[in-house]
């Protein structure tokens, strides 16, 4: 088998640290105006990558890479997340444009069926893809993929490991009370988890470099793909608020209300 | 960084709001314990915590009780209680035993000053503060104000008896107005409480630092408090619109303005401003608070020597102007002592002898983005800068603040350290820095084994605003490290017109040094001034002039 040719698909979501807000007409929640990020666990198949070429290049892993493409299917901005994924590493981007969309975008069958399209016509051995996104936490992409392919999956790795040139992979994921290990050989798909990597700073060099690494503009339709939905979101709530509490003025006071309260 | 980093991502689900003020330690931007040739040396807390605070006026045997004040007596907190009314405004040691309840009010957090008060008096009006003052006036009673006591060299606990007015209970919020973003408000609101009461009207309190959630805006405006948010928000000198006051003699000062403009007669507001309590107490505050940024970036760059970060703060001004919220330096070896005690992986590949944080805050992020990028293509371009990261997300923001902000934790860890918060002119900011590490290391006290009693010499500081923070860090007290210290970099700062107190004050650790920075003339007439709005000196005794 010759070299690794790898799929990074990330995606532009709500920034983890910022709480989201449910939209006035209750169909989603507010994009306008909150900073977005590079979903944390793309964020770590993205460093993934990038480690498995290092170690290709310093001759620590039997495979070398060959190629790693960055896919992002979004609105205009989806670029910058693309921008941020080539600073850190990645060779080029696909960028497929679907446009804003307040319910977190196309349905995860409809990404693996676009990601299936992108694998043959790049000839891609390998999809690393983050478990899940955190807005719609649907976590069904990467599996969904790795059923259209007929390809093995292992999902949440902890570990991953190119056994050899062959194109043997283990890979490893918590599970309750340990760990499991997994052996397949590529093509396969893997989804990443927490403990993975720690995925480094865009430095500003790269981020220079980035800049003038290729971004192509796709549609689904250059995959065959058209954006179906099969679920209707029909209301989005937030929890009910939590009671506030009252401030007394001093022990008299507390007293009083306590008595008020029948609980003295 | 994983640690912080997986739990975060893992908090997501519960949807933990995580602004970015609650991961401040309580020293961001008032780190330095200010420090006296008696007692320069501070520990941790946390060292120290079960030990007895020391008086005072043991600390400084010099300083003796000045007989012209009165004692208090039965009779003075009779008329206090009728005053005030309320149980829990006066705390009466006088007549009672309440030493726990009182030695709160007596000592300072940093467990170094502690006085012999035993009264507590929380009036809750003006109208009180005046009534009080009036009091003690004519029975020359001496007055320690106090807001969150979270000062840093002694200003606001007692020295001897002195009565202590806690302004904790005046909290209220008394007007905002959205059009013009003027904030009204009692001395004794805290400043976290205050901001926070501004975000949800999309406003920013115009100052920020570590001690936000226990200090009060009263207390900031009395220090003339510096902080983060300086650089881009100017000094409480200019943002500060009005100062109601209260002199020793019970007069009520009602400079409470909320006019930009007001060119009638002398500004007297600005007396009050950093006037530590020595000339009257500031009941309220009105103050102009800006919008709040809805964008902030922030990047780190490594650099070879400190002329090119005065370079890099000049390109930072020039390009990124009106969005430049920070820019802080960080030496070599601040960031080796992050390294070593968070065991955090350095952001940058290499090392370098000086570190820069620059942050923008603004209101459009594509706007600044852009700002950005073409700042940082430049200075790297020019070669200003050696290597340098871009914070990508919120993680990474937090992350990227907590190698400033988590140098005087890691000093901490490391035994104790002798803290100098000077202000310097640009050009020989750092100089003191290298001077200070050269003399001690002639001196033969700097090395890496036990046998040395000083472990390092690092600098950092608001580069932005010429404040620098000297510190050194020992294995130990040494009598002898603090006589190579002191008086040498006090006369150091004064031939380069520097500042030996930039945003600390003087309270009563710098008291005696204050000639260093300012002529004979100058605290001639601040003596004056003193001497006119409080003749018989009742106001914050032993200390400020």
């Amino acid at each position: 088998m010759s070299g690794l040719r790898i799929l990074v698909p990330v995606k532009r979501v709500i920034d983890y640290a910022v709480k989201p807000r449910v939209n006035k007409a209750n169909t989603g929640v507010e994009t306008a105006g909150v900073k977005h990020s590079l979903n944390p666990f793309d964020e770590l198949s993205v460093e993934e990558a990038i480690r498995l070429r290092e170690r290709g290049t310093k001759n620590q892993s039997p495979m070398k890479v060959e190629n790693i493409l960055a896919l992002s299917a979004g609105g205009a901005k989806c670029a910058d997340t693309l921008r941020t994924a080539m600073a850190m590493g990645a060779d080029r981007a696909f960028h497929v444009d679907v446009g804003d969309s307040p319910d977190g975008g196309p349905e995860p069958l409809t990404i693996a069926k676009m990601l299936q399209g992108v694998v043959k016509s790049e000839n891609i051995n390998l999809v690393l893809l983050g478990k899940q996104a955190i807005d719609g936490d649907q976590g069904q992409t990467g599996q969904m993929l790795a059923g259209l392919l007929g390809w093995p999956q292992a999902t949440q790795a902890s570990k991953v490991d190119i056994k050899d040139a062959d194109g043997t992979v283990e890979v490893t994921h918590e599970v309750d009370g340990g760990v499991e290990t997994l052996r397949a050989k590529l093509p396969m798909v893997i989804t990443t988890d927490l403990r993975l990597n720690e995925p480094r700073y865009a430095t500003l060099p790269n981020i220079m470099k980035a800049k003038k690494k290729p971004l192509e503009k796709k549609t689904l339709a250059d995959f065959g793909v058209e954006d179906k939905k099969r679920l209707k979101t029909l209301k989005v709530t937030e929890p009910p608020a939590r009671q506030g509490g009252g401030k007394v003025e001093d022990v008299d006071g507390l007293i009083g209300k306590l008595k008020e309260m029948g609980a003295l | 960084m994983s640690g912080a980093r997986n739990l975060s991502v893992a908090l997501r689900r519960a949807r933990v709001p995580k602004p970015r003020s609650l991961l401040r330690p309580l020293s961001v931007c008032a780190p330095s314990p200010a420090t006296t040739a008696a007692r320069a040396f501070s520990v941790t807390s946390a060292a120290n915590a079960t030990k007895e605070i020391k008086y005072t006026s043991n600390a400084y045997p010099n300083l003796k009780r000045d007989p012209k004040f009165a004692e208090i007596s039965a009779d003075d907190v009779a008329f206090f209680k009728e005053l005030l009314g309320a149980q829990s405004a006066v705390i009466d040691g006088v007549t009672a035993d309440a030493a726990d309840d009182i030695e709160p009010f007596n000592s300072d957090w940093m467990r170094k000053y502690r006085g012999h008060t035993r009264l507590v008096l929380k009036p809750q009006t003006k109208e009180e503060v005046s009534k009080v003052l009036q009091y003690c006036n004519e029975k020359k009673l001496a007055v320690v104000p106090q807001g969150g006591n979270t000062g840093l060299v002694g200003g606001s606990v007692p020295v001897f008896d002195e009565i202590v007015v806690n302004l904790s209970r005046m909290n209220q919020i008394r007007s905002f107005d959205e059009a013009s973003g003027v904030l009204v408000v009692d001395a004794g609101v805290i400043l976290e409480v205050a901001d926070q009461y501004l975000a949800e009207r999309n406003h920013l309190f115009p100052l920020d630092l570590g001690a936000k959630g226990s200090c009060h805006v009263g207390g900031n405006v009395a220090t003339n408090a510096g902080g983060l948010r300086l650089l881009r928000y100017g000094s409480l000198h200019g943002t500060v619109l009005g100062v109601e006051a209260v002199l020793a003699d019970g007069t009520v000062v009602d400079a409470l303005s909320t006019l930009r403009k007001n060119n009638t007669g002398y500004d007297l507001k600005q007396l009050f401003i950093g006037s530590e309590g020595t000339i009257g107490i500031i009941t309220g505050v009105s103050i102009q608070c800006p919008p709040r940024p809805k964008a902030v970036n922030v990047a780190y760059f490594g650099l070879e020597s400190y002329d090119q970060v005065r370079q890099a703060y000049q390109e930072a001004k020039g390009h990124l102007s009106e969005i430049l919220s920070a820019f802080e330096l960080m030496d070599g070896r601040s960031q080796k002592l992050v390294n070593e005690s968070t065991g955090t992986k350095y952001p940058l590949e290499g090392e370098y002898p000086f570190y820069c944080l620059v942050e923008t805050s603004g209101s459009n992020a594509e706007h600044d983005m852009a700002k950005l990028e073409g700042f940082l293509e430049h200075i790297m371009g020019e070669g200003i800068v050696a290597d340098g990261v871009l914070a990508q997300d919120e993680t990474q923001f937090h992350a990227i603040w907590r190698w400033r902000e988590g140098i005087t934790e890691a000093l901490s860890h490391l035994g104790g350290t002798y803290k100098y918060d000077v202000s310097i002119p640009l050009p020989e900011l750092y100089q003191l820095v290298e001077d200070c590490k050269e003399r001690l290391t002639k001196l033969g006290f700097v090395g890496d084994d036990d046998s040395f009693p000083v472990r390092a010499v690092v600098g950092y500081g608001h580069m932005g605003d010429s404040n620098l923070h000297l510190n050194i860090s020992v294995r130990q007290y040494n009598k002898e490290v603090e006589k190579a210290i002191e008086p040498w970099v006090y006369e150091w700062i004064q031939k380069r017109n520097g500042s030996i107190s930039a945003e600390h004050g003087l309270g009563l650790a710098k008291k005696e040094f204050i000639g260093y920075s300012q002529n004979d003339t100058m605290v001639k007439l601040m003596k004056q001034l003193k001497g006119l709005y409080d003749p018989n000196g009742i106001l914050n005794p032993y200390k400020y002039i």
